[in-house]
């Protein structure tokens, strides 16, 4: 187990450091006339462009910076914002929960509506309630977030002023912050009106950025559900006259999850992209918008840090799943 | 059935992202206290928030290291300066001097004080504060002598006490007397009232600059007092800052005058108009600015309520003299012919918007009535160009996209409709479009490499310099042209110490412009704001003034 966990790790060395090359390189390429500019403003002088990049060293060969980059890096430094000059890794995990919360309440949203709605689709194939569900779900599927954003915010905000439509919380409430999570931190500092007025703000982009994850699931579900139906055992289940609703739990839902899992731990990585998008929509200040931000203003330090660090994330969370998968499931043992 | 052990890693995926989350983020822990909410004490207050969204966040909360108007739009709130302007107007008014009286060779300005006014920390404010805030502008450290940190002084003040800019310094000292603090100047500067009433120098508390504000730290503008711990004399109290979230001011109820009637003023930004519009929409705030023009008849018929800046600004289509064939006077003048100004405001600028004849408003000093205008005229413009050769010249135009500006509310329209008007003619457009900040702005101002562009400005307080001055004062590469009898008019104007004795030498300028034709003014366009309908009490500003002690917000 050990050695795994070993080797795993060793195996992220070489995918991070061909990404922090692919990236230095990227980023460097952008047009325009790099950080001190986007930093100084139209009205620098060139001795102050000049002497910023004097100072973060852009004026060196690439190849320098490069491996002043990598050095620093290997000591655990991220460097900070040219632009605000906060560590990047402070920024990084104090809007992380900001995505964080987004991605799972959409995640949520997708998995409480989704499953039912495959198993009613599956359990009532080729009629009514399948139809509109196999419909719907491909018009989830097919409509892209920030439109599907803008749209909900039209009903949903101006038209029937039901919930807001922008930002994270009522600028100016009253909230203290523990986690970072605004519903988590009502509750657990008895701020309800605050963990309350999150969940409301939460709603619409939930909603928009788990639809077509919501799509998705409905449709595995339905499939595999459907699949599980024609099991023998399941025959055998019923005719023995259990009740259809024991069935159901017992037989059909917990074999015809194994597919829909997957698919739930596919939508994690699309769901951070989409992030992205909802945050720009309904104004939320999480990592994607500020890596919009570090991208408008050749924050050099910035992108190369959230992107590398999404990446540890990334392959770290892998190591962990592929443990816990041993843990959980006997018959696949790692093996080594 | 194959057990696909895929499924359940995936899964799991999601369980382990959010632990680790959660663990790394636990320790994050940052002071989210909203405000104290203030109770209702303090004359004629009605309590509550106001929460206005402007377009960014604030650079710096010291004025004095800021150019932009979202730091100017919060320091408005927690400074004053010597002096202000009359409500609704660009004009020189008293704030924290009570009077002001200039001396005939215009080199002397003696302040009376207003009395009884105390900085938010306590500090007295006397003539000794504001001389201490005079000779700390002018003793700016070398690091800070850079117009990307003191843009405003080193424009307006022409140097600091050392530095290679020393010997075009126009400070020459402050002496503070009992309650009256005289300002000497080396050389005149007629807009030197005019010029106080910009937020940049606003009078700041010395004690807490002493104790909190580093002029010579790397960068100023975010040291402890200027990116948490601003103190003034205004009508509000700098609270607290979160990135991303808000800027949060509560009431100064030891205010000298009339006291704030909300009991908290919050600051959004919000980058895009219909964002903002749709936050309005929706109550998640209770005013913006920068109405985007598509916005402004929707928000007025569902009862929202607009106010109109009266226009102090000016949108141009500049020419860069550089590219060929821009350096022939005909052909632009064929380019101003060719500019149907009626259909260009009707089209793609807001409603009430006026047409430009020149590059400054006409409440500015040296508004000449009678400039040489350049009638729509395709028939003259054709010929023009043929005379210059230039009929089917290709002419490269650039804009910018997804910004819109007090003065440039929907540069794609606009764009849209000109090059519409440039082709019926014979020209051969070739569209170049930028993103705003910071690819479009560094294009045209810092390089030749731009044709044709839409560009505008707004006027920072009632000074003809201001304008012409900023756009045509020397070399620029955005207009490409070297002219030394228009920069030594200009020079010769700004040193003239009044500004009767300024205007009809601007007059002469304007006219001097129009011939020279460096670019084809185009309109003023009316800015708006837009309210909640329970919002009363915001007076709008041609310079942006906006103090926000009378709004109140029905709650």
């Amino acid at each position: 187990m050990i050695r795994f966990v070993l080797r795993r790790l060793a195996l992220m060395v070489p995918v991070l450091l061909g990404l922090s090359i692919l990236l230095f390189i990227w980023v460097r390429s952008l047009p325009g006339e790099g950080p001190a500019r986007s930093l100084l403003g139209t009205r620098a002088t060139p001795e102050r462009i000049e002497a910023i990049n004097e100072q973060y060293g852009f004026n060196d060969p690439l190849l320098e910076q490069y491996l002043r980059y990598v050095g620093s890096l290997l000591r655990g430094d991220f460097l900070s914002s040219i632009r605000d000059g906060k560590p990047v890794l402070d920024t990084f995990f104090d809007k992380l929960p900001v995505t964080v919360e987004l991605s799972l309440a959409a995640l949520l949203f997708a998995i409480v509506v989704g499953i039912p709605l495959g198993y009613v689709a599956a359990r009532y194939q080729g009629r009514a309630p399948d139809t509109a569900v196999v419909s719907g779900s491909l018009l989830g599927v097919a409509t892209p977030v920030f439109f599907l954003a803008l749209l909900l915010k039209l009903v949903f905000a101006n038209w029937l002023g039901w919930l807001p439509a922008t930002f994270r919380q009522t600028p100016g409430i009253d909230a203290t912050q523990v986690t970072g999570f605004a519903v988590l931190d009502g509750l657990l500092t008895r701020e309800y009106d605050a963990a309350w007025d999150a969940v409301l703000h939460l709603l619409l982009p939930a909603i928009a950025l788990g639809t077509i994850p919501l799509a998705i699931i409905v449709r595995i579900t339905r499939a595999s559900v459907a699949e599980v139906l024609q099991e023998d055992y399941v025959r055998t289940a019923e005719s023995k006259g259990l009740r259809r609703r024991t069935v159901a739990r017992r037989h059909v839902l917990r074999n015809a999850m194994l597919p829909v899992s997957t698919t739930i731990g596919l939508q994690v990585g699309l769901l951070f992209s989409g992030a992205v998008l909802t945050e720009t929509v309904f104004s939320f200040q999480g990592i994607g918008s500020y890596l919009f931000q570090a991208i408008s203003q050749r924050d050099y330090p910035v992108l190369q840090g959230y992107i590398i660090f999404i990446a540890i994330m990334y392959s770290l969370i892998n190591l962990v799943v592929d443990l816990l998968y041993g843990v959980i499931d006997p018959r696949v043992r790692v093996s080594t | 059935m194959r057990l696909n052990h895929r499924p359940l890693r995936s899964g799991l995926a999601l369980v382990a992202a959010a632990t680790l989350v959660l663990a790394g983020c636990a320790s994050s822990d940052r002071d989210g206290e909203g405000g104290s909410g203030g109770g209702s004490e303090g004359g004629g207050a009605t309590g509550g928030d106001f929460v206005f969204a402007g377009s960014a966040e604030p650079v710096t909360f010291d004025p004095f290291f800021a150019s932009d108007g979202e730091s100017f739009r919060v320091a408005r709130q927690i400074f004053e300066g010597l002096v202000g302007t009359e409500p609704g107007t660009a004009d020189p008014a008293p704030l924290l001097a009570e009077e002001y009286d200039v001396s005939d060779d215009g080199l002397t300005y003696t302040f009376t004080l207003r009395d009884g006014v105390t900085f938010q920390d306590g500090t007295d404010f006397d003539a000794e504060a504001v001389c201490f805030n005079f000779d700390r502008w002018y003793n700016m450290p070398a690091s800070a002598q850079s117009p990307d940190l003191t843009y405003y002084y080193g424009a307006l003040f022409r140097g600091f006490a050392t530095g290679e800019t020393s010997g075009d310094a126009i400070y020459e000292s402050c002496e503070a007397g009992d309650g009256v603090a005289t300002v000497n100047l080396k050389s005149p500067f007629a807009g030197f009232l005019s010029a106080l009433s910009l937020p940049a120098f606003s009078m700041q508390s010395p004690t807490a600059l002493q104790k909190d504000q580093d002029d010579a730290a790397e960068n100023p503008r975010q040291t402890t007092y200027s990116a948490g711990a601003p103190v003034g004399t205004g009508p509000f109290t700098f609270e607290s800052f979160t990135p991303g979230e808000n800027v949060t001011l509560v009431r100064n109820d030891d205010y000298w005058g009339d006291v704030a009637k909300v009991d908290r003023a919050i600051v959004v930004a919000i980058d895009d108009p219909t964002a903002r519009a749709d936050a309005l929409r929706a109550g998640d705030i209770d005013g913006y600015d920068l109405v985007g023009p598509a916005d402004l008849t929707a928000l007025e018929g569902e009862g929202f309520t607009i106010e109109n800046r009266p226009a102090f600004n000016v949108l141009y289509l500049g020419f860069n003299q550089k590219q060929k064939p821009l350096d022939d006077i005909r052909v632009r003048q064929a380019i101003a012919h060719a500019i149907n100004l009626d259909e260009v405001v009707s089209t793609s600028l807001p409603e009430g918007t006026v047409k430009a004849t020149q590059f400054i408003p006409d409440v500015v000093a040296g508004y000449n009535p009678d400039v040489t205008t350049y009638e729509y005229d395709p028939e003259r413009a054709r010929q023009l160009l043929d005379e210059a050769g230039a009929t089917g010249a290709t002419i490269e135009f650039n804009y910018p996209t997804g910004v819109s500006r007090p003065y440039m509310p929907d540069p794609e329209a606009t764009f849209n409709i000109l090059s519409t008007q440039l082709q019926a003619v014979g020209l051969e457009i070739k569209p170049t479009a930028d993103q705003w900040d910071p690819d479009y702005l560094e294009k045209i101002q810092g390089t030749s490499d731009h044709g044709i562009h839409l560009l505008g400005w707004t006027g920072d307080y009632n000074d003809t310099d201001n304008f012409v001055g900023v756009f045509f004062g020397t070399e620029q590469p955005e207009w490409g042209f070297d002219n030394p009898e228009l920069f030594g008019k200009l020079r010769e104007a700004r040193q003239i110490p009044t500004v009767e004795e300024q205007t009809p030498l601007y007059e002469e300028i304007n006219e001097d412009v129009m011939e020279f034709l460096p670019g084809v003014p185009l309109a003023h366009p009316v800015p708006s704001l837009a309210f909640a309908p329970g919002v009363e009490g915001y007076t709008a500003s041609p310079v942006q003034d906006e103090v926000w002690n009378a709004v109140t917000v029905e709650q």
